[in-house]
C-alpha cells in the first residue's frame, strides 16, 4: 500500500529560476550594493581626496557610528516591527556609562570605595584591577538598555501594543530620563579608566577604527544567528507570517521580546561608542538618529512589512548614506542639502525595488 | 491489517460545547479509522470548525470524551494535540512566504547540529528530508524554492509535508480546495490519496461537494451543532447531502 519514493521527483513543469533572479542578485541589497560601487567610482573621478587613507578612515568611522544600531533595528524590522527609541537609547546608555564611570572614580562617590581611594598626596589611586571601573560602567549602560528593551518587548509582545506607538512613547520617555538624570547638563567619561575608554571606543587597531572592527564582528555574528540558528529562522518566520509562526509552535512572544532587547542593546553599545568619540555624553546626543538608522536599514533592503533584511543590507545602507554625505562635503555642496538627498534616496531605493518585483 | 483498520484512531463520544448561552455543539459521536478519509460538511455556523478546534486542542469540550489511539485524551493547547499525532492543515496554510519550502516544513522543529555550545541549523538534512517528503507526496516542489513563488498546489504540498514530518496519525484539512485552480484541486486530492495510502486518517472539511465525493470514504453532515448524518459515501448522493446541509432533510 505504501509507495514512497517509487519514482524520484522530477521537475518537468517547474523551472528553476536563473541565477541572477535568485539570492542576493534579486534583492534590494544587491542593487543598492551595485549603486554604491558605481557611486564609489564616480567619487574617485570627482574628487582626488576621496580615496585617500584619511578620508577612507573617516568614512569607515562615521558609518560605524550608526551601523551597529542599524544591525539591531534590522532584527526588529525583519519581524515586522519598528523601534523608534534607538536614538534616545544611544544617549541614555552613554550617559549612564559616563555617569557611573565618573561616580566610581571619585573618592567618596557612591560605591567608589570599592574601586578607588585617595592617596596621601591627594591623588586618586585605583584600588582594584585597572579596567574594572570601565567594565562595570559599560555593563551599567548596557543593563539599562536591556531593561528598556524588555519594557518595549513586554508592551509589544505581551500587551499587544503597536510597535510604532510603544517605541514612539519610549523615545520620549528615555530622552526625558536623559535630561532628568543629567539635569540637562552633559556628562563626561572621567577617572583613571577614561584612557582605556577612549582607546576602546575611538582608537585605531592596525589603521582600522575600533568601531569598524566591532561592526564587522557583530555583523558576522548576526549573519550566523539569522541564517544558521533556529532563533534567526523564527525571526524571519515572524515577519513572513506571524499567525503561521504561532500555529507551528514558535514561541512568538519570547522571540519578539528578544529582538527588542537585541535592538536596545545594539543602540546602547552604539551610544557608548559615540560618547567615546565625542568625549562627552550630552543629554541631546543622537537626537533623531533613529531616523538615520531606520533609513539606512530600509535603503539596504530591510522591508518594513517584515520578513526581509540582513546585516549586509544594514551596512550597505549606512555606507551609502555616509559616502553621499562625504561626497557632498568634498564637492562643497551645502550640508543643508544632505538631509533632502537622503530622503530622495530612501524613496528611490524602495521605488526601484517595487519596479523590480513587478517585472519578475 | 483488518483489525488495525477497524480500531478507530479517533473516537468522539457525546462531545458538546457551549460558549456562554450559545450551544455550538451538542452530543456529537464520531469515529475515524486509520487510512480513512472522512468528509465533514455543513453550512457556515453548523459547528464544523468548533468540532475541528476541539479535536485540535484549541478549545476544551464542555461535555463528552475524546479518545485517540484508544486512550482518553485531554488537550489544553494545540501543542498537546500535535504531540499525540493530530495535525491541522489550515485554510490559509499557515506558511511563511519569505522562507523556503524546507524551512516551512521544519518550522518550529528545525534539525540542528551541535558545534560545541552552539546548535546550528542542519540545512542539508532538512532539505533532503523535505525532498523525500515531497517525493512521497509526488509533488514537484523544490526544497530550496521560496514559498512566495509557488503555486497553490505546491503550497498545499508543503503544508501537508509538514504533517508527514511528525508522522501524524490524523490530519484535518480545512477547506484545502477553496481557493485554488482546477488543476491544483486534482493535485490536492492526489495528496489526500497519498496520506490515505500511508494509513493516515484524514478529515476533510469542505464546502465543495465534488471534492468530497471524489476522495472521501464517508461523509459526516453537521447542522446546528448536531451530527445529522454519518454515511459511507456510496450509500449517499450529493443531492441527499445538500438536503441534509440545508435542513430540507432532517437526518439520515
Amino acid at each position: 500500500m505504501a509507495m514512497p519514493m517509487e519514482s524520484p521527483v522530477t521537475f518537468s513543469n517547474v523551472g528553476k529560476s536563473k541565477w541572477w533572479q535568485r539570492g542576493i542578485f534579486a534583492s534590494q541589497t544587491g542593487y543598492v550594493l551595485l549603486a554604491l560601487a558605481v557611486l564609489l567610482v564616480v567619487m574617485h573621478f570627482a574628487s582626488p581626496y576621496f580615496f585617500t587613507e584619511g578620508n577612507m578612515q573617516n568614512v569607515a568611522k562615521n558609518f560605524s557610528f550608526v551601523a551597529i544600531a542599524t544591525l539591531g533595528v534590522t532584527f526588529v524590522i525583519i519581524t515586522g516591527g519598528i523601534d523608534l527609541s534607538v536614538g534616545s537609547m544611544m544617549c541614555f546608555s552613554a550617559i549612564i556609562t559616563s555617569m557611573v564611570m565618573t561616580e566610581l572614580s571619585t573618592p567618596g562617590g557612591l560605591g567608589a570605595s570599592l574601586f578607588v581611594h585617595m592617596a596621601e598626596d591627594g591623588k586618586t589611586v585605583v584600588a582594584n584591577i585597572p579596567g574594572l571601573i570601565l567594565l562595570v560602567s559599560v555593563l551599567a549602560g548596557l543593563v539599562v538598555a536591556l531593561l528598556v528593551g524588555l519594557v518595549n518587548g513586554f508592551c509589544i509582545a505581551m500587551l499587544g501594543l503597536s510597535p510604532f506607538v510603544t517605541t514612539l512613547g519610549m523615545l520620549s520617555i528615555v530622552r526625558g530620563l536623559c535630561y532628568v538624570v543629567t539635569n540637562g547638563r552633559g556628562s563626561f567619561p572621567g577617572g583613571p579608566d577614561a584612557d582605556y575608554f577612549y582607546a576602546l571606543t575611538s582608537g585605531d587597531v592596525l589603521g582600522l577604527p575600533v568601531p569598524f572592527i566591532y561592526l564587522v564582528i557583530l555583523a558576522l555574528v548576526m549573519a550566523l544567528v539569522l541564517h544558521h540558528t533556529s532563533f534567526g529562522r523564527h525571526v524571519f518566520a515572524l515577519g513572513g507570517n506571524e499567525k503561521a509562526a504561532e500555529l507551528t509552535g514558535i514561541p512568538v512572544v519570547r522571540v519578539k521580546i528578544e529582538v527588542y532587547v537585541i535592538c536596545a542593546l545594539a543602540a546602547g553599545l552604539q551610544g557608548i561608542i559615540i560618547s567615546g568619540w565625542l568625549g562627552s555624553a550630552p543629554a541631546n546626543m543622537a537626537t533623531s538618529y533613529e531616523l538615520n538608522v531606520i533609513a539606512a536599514a530600509v535603503i539596504g533592503g530591510a522591508n518594513l512589512a517584515g520578513g526581509i533584511g540582513g546585516p549586509l543590507g544594514a551596512i550597505v545602507g549606512c555606507v551609502l548614506l555616509e559616502v553621499i554625505r562625504n561626497g557632498l562635503v568634498l564637492a562643497q555642496v551645502s550640508s543643508y542639502w544632505q538631509q533632502a538627498l537622503v530622503g530622495v534616496i530612501i524613496i528611490l531605493a524602495v521605488l526601484v525595488d517595487r519596479i523590480r518585483s513587478r517585472m519578475i | 491489517m483488518a483489525s488495525a483498520e477497524t480500531t478507530p484512531i479517533l473516537e468522539l463520544a457525546g462531545i458538546g460545547k457551549e460558549f456562554g448561552a450559545i450551544r455550538a455543539l451538542h452530543d456529537v459521536d464520531m469515529q475515524v479509522r486509520p487510512g480513512e478519509v472522512v468528509g465533514l460538511m455543513g453550512d457556515n455556523g453548523a459547528g464544523k470548525s468548533t468540532l475541528v478546534k476541539i479535536i485540535a486542542g484549541n478549545f476544551r469540550p464542555t461535555h463528552g470524551e475524546i479518545r485517540f489511539g484508544g486512550n482518553a485524551v485531554n488537550f489544553s493547547r494545540p501543542v498537546d494535540a500535535r504531540a499525540v499525532g493530530i495535525e491541522v492543515v489550515y485554510q490559509d496554510l499557515a506558511l511563511a512566504d519569505n522562507l523556503t519550502a524546507a524551512a516551512n516544513v521544519f518550522l518550529g522543529r528545525e534539525l540542528k547540529r551541535k558545534f560545541g555550545p552552539v546548535a546550528l541549523l542542519d540545512h542539508k538534512a532538512m532539505a533532503s528530508r523535505a525532498l523525500e517528503l515531497f517525493g512521497e507526496l509526488r509533488s514537484e516542489t523544490r526544497p530550496d524554492d521560496l514559498v512566495k513563488q509557488m503555486s497553490g498546489g505546491q503550497r498545499q504540498a508543503v503544508a501537508i509535508a509538514r504533517t508527514r514530518l511528525s508522522n501524524a496519525r490524523l490530519v484535518m484539512m480545512d477547506e484545502p480546495t477553496a481557493a485554488i485552480s482546477v488543476r491544483q484541486v486534482e493535485q490536492v486530492l492526489g495528496l489526500i490519496h497519498r496520506l490515505k495510502e500511508q494509513g493516515v486518517a484524514v478529515m476533510l472539511i469542505s464546502h465543495r461537494m465534488p471534492d468530497v465525493f471524489a476522495v472521501c470514504d464517508r461523509v459526516v453532515v453537521m447542522r446546528r451543532g448536531e451530527k445529522r448524518a454519518d454515511k459511507p459515501i456510496h450509500e449517499t448522493s450529493p443531492e441527499e447531502v445538500t438536503a441534509l446541509i440545508t435542513g430540507a432533510k432532517e437526518a439520515a
